[in-house]
């Protein structure tokens, strides 16, 4: 469980986050949504660490990270797994070592034991045999999986994930929506994702967080989105008219 | 500018922490090993028998007089090819070379996320990304001097061949006499230092890239720039000391 507490941020003068407190539990797939600059990355980089909140606390499982040192974060960072937007994989490495990376650093397991590994998390992503790949050879969404394969590496316990569809088709987002899904439930991880899409608030969305203006606006499931009066909200979710026409249908 | 002396100090610090698993950066100093010093070796080559060749010439051009023995252009050949320009000229055409890639590639992974996805494992990235290329630096550009002077005093010798201004046989009895150690120690001085200065300000511009492809290529020329500013000024400093 992820417990952020009270978590401001401040960049110069401009306020990026107002005291947002929120928990994410294990094994749901927790969503923060929001619009374009309401802080959604900011608030998931304060709670990976990348960015040091101003005021307020992040805790892992009881523990406060927001008060701990490099040393002292390497144990909670080995139970972190994170897909990136762009999913940041090593460019001078092939699949197979970006995956084998996290284990060579921080397990004392032998090559073959590794390289099972590797082969496990790439079958549980659909990109078997696809080792000897640079991600220059790679798609979008075959990156993807591989950011995917490489987080899931080291068996976290927490799972981050910034913008899963950003760049994808249709059909390649739900895969890789349903993925994140499964993996969350399968291994009970604390999962959070960090996305704009309506399809993935719609399908994947256990719980959600929605910001406007840094702040937490509403909070609430993928089933009690569609009944909300939060007028915000209510603009964000339907500002297609697509989504507006399939509101009206309910 | 005291402010960017101070994260450039404290991210040298960090760079020299505990790493996580010595045979892990053992394989990445080997790497930046391998792309520093063999990298290198073609460009060094070329530059050190033109630069040797030349500064026979010209030496043989001032000083050639009927009151002056011969065999002085092999000594000033050898002082200069040895104090400055085996050592300097090649850790300028280093520092456009290996610290401009440096620089690149430091600042491609970060703005691509690189660098957040190694603090996110856990990894000390400073340490990870830095350090090889810092003691790469600091064994192979002297190595690589080392190649620079046997090969600027070859092309001193091929220009006396060639030119008859001074006979091979004086040149190679100006390279012996009267050598002083003295400054081999210098250019072995100079090399280590600027082989650090290269590859520690050029990690340090990449490292802290903010933005887009634009800020990498400035952030190379930044860093190009300031190691050749350094190189110059420690140049001065070692010479000053040491001589």
């Amino acid at each position: 469980m992820i417990e952020i507490q009270d978590v401001y941020k401040t960049f110069g003068e401009n306020e990026v986050l107002k005291g947002i407190t929120a928990t994410f539990q294990p094994g749901k797939n927790n969503l923060i949504i929001g619009g374009s600059g309401s802080g959604k990355t900011t608030l998931l980089k304060c709670i990976v660490g990348l960015h040091e909140p101003t005021k307020g606390e992040v805790i892992f499982d009881g523990e406060n990270f927001t008060h701990m040192n490099f040393e002292q974060r390497v144990p909670i960072r080995t139970q972190i797994g994170m897909l990136f937007q762009n999913s940041a994989l090593f460019d001078s490495m092939t699949v197979e070592q970006n995956i084998m990376f996290p284990l060579n650093l921080f397990t004392d397991q032998s090559k073959s034991e590794k390289q099972d590994r590797a082969n496990f998390c790439l079958e549980r992503v659909n990109l078997a045999g696809k080792n000897k790949l640079y991600p220059s050879e790679l798609s979008g969404g075959m990156k993807k999986r591989v950011g995917i394969a490489r987080a899931i590496s080291m068996q976290p316990k927490y799972l981050f994930v910034d913008e899963p569809n950003s760049g994808l088709d249709p059909v390649t987002s739900i895969l890789i929506d349903e993925l994140i899904s499964e993996l969350t439930q399968e291994y009970s991880i604390t999962t959070v994702v960090v996305t704009h899409d309506m399809n993935s608030v719609m399908g994947i969305g256990d719980h959600i967080i929605f910001l406007h203006q840094g702040k937490k606006w509403w909070e609430g499931s993928n089933k009690e989105i569609a009944k909300t009066d939060n007028k915000e909200l209510n603009n964000f979710v339907f500002a297609s008219p697509f989504m507006r026409a399939a509101k009206a249908s309910l | 500018m005291f402010h960017s002396l101070g994260k450039y100090i404290l991210l040298l610090r960090l760079s020299f922490r505990k790493p996580e698993k010595f045979s892990v950066y053992w394989a990445e100093i080997m790497r930046e090993m391998v792309s520093v010093g063999i990298g290198s070796l073609g460009i060094v080559a070329i530059i050190s028998l033109f630069i040797g060749a030349v500064a026979t010439i010209q030496t043989a051009f001032q000083l050639i007089s009927d009151f002056i023995p011969k065999t002085v252009v092999g000594g000033i050949t050898r002082d200069s090819t040895i104090l400055e320009f085996s050592p300097t000229i090649s850790a300028l055409v280093l520092a456009g070379r290996v610290g401009s890639a440096m620089a690149s590639q430091i600042g491609t992974m970060r703005v691509t996320e690189q660098i957040d996805a190694l603090e996110i494992m856990g990894v000390n990235a400073p340490g990870y990304l830095i350090s090889p290329k810092i003691i790469a630096g600091v064994t192979m550009i002297p190595l690589l001097v080392i190649v620079s002077v046997g090969l600027g005093l070859t092309g001193g010798y091929i220009a006396c061949w060639a030119s008859n201004d001074v006979s091979t046989n004086d040149y190679l009895r100006g390279l012996t006499d009267g050598f002083n150690p003295v400054i081999a120690t210098v250019c072995a001085v100079k090399a280590i230092s600027f082989g650090f200065v290269i590859t520690s300000i050029c990690s340090y511009q990449g490292f802290y890239v903010n933005g887009g492809s634009l800020e990498v290529g400035q952030s190379a020329t930044r860093g190009v720039v300031w190691s050749c500013i350094m190189i110059l000024f420690c140049d001065l400093i070692i010479s000053r000391l040491l001589l």
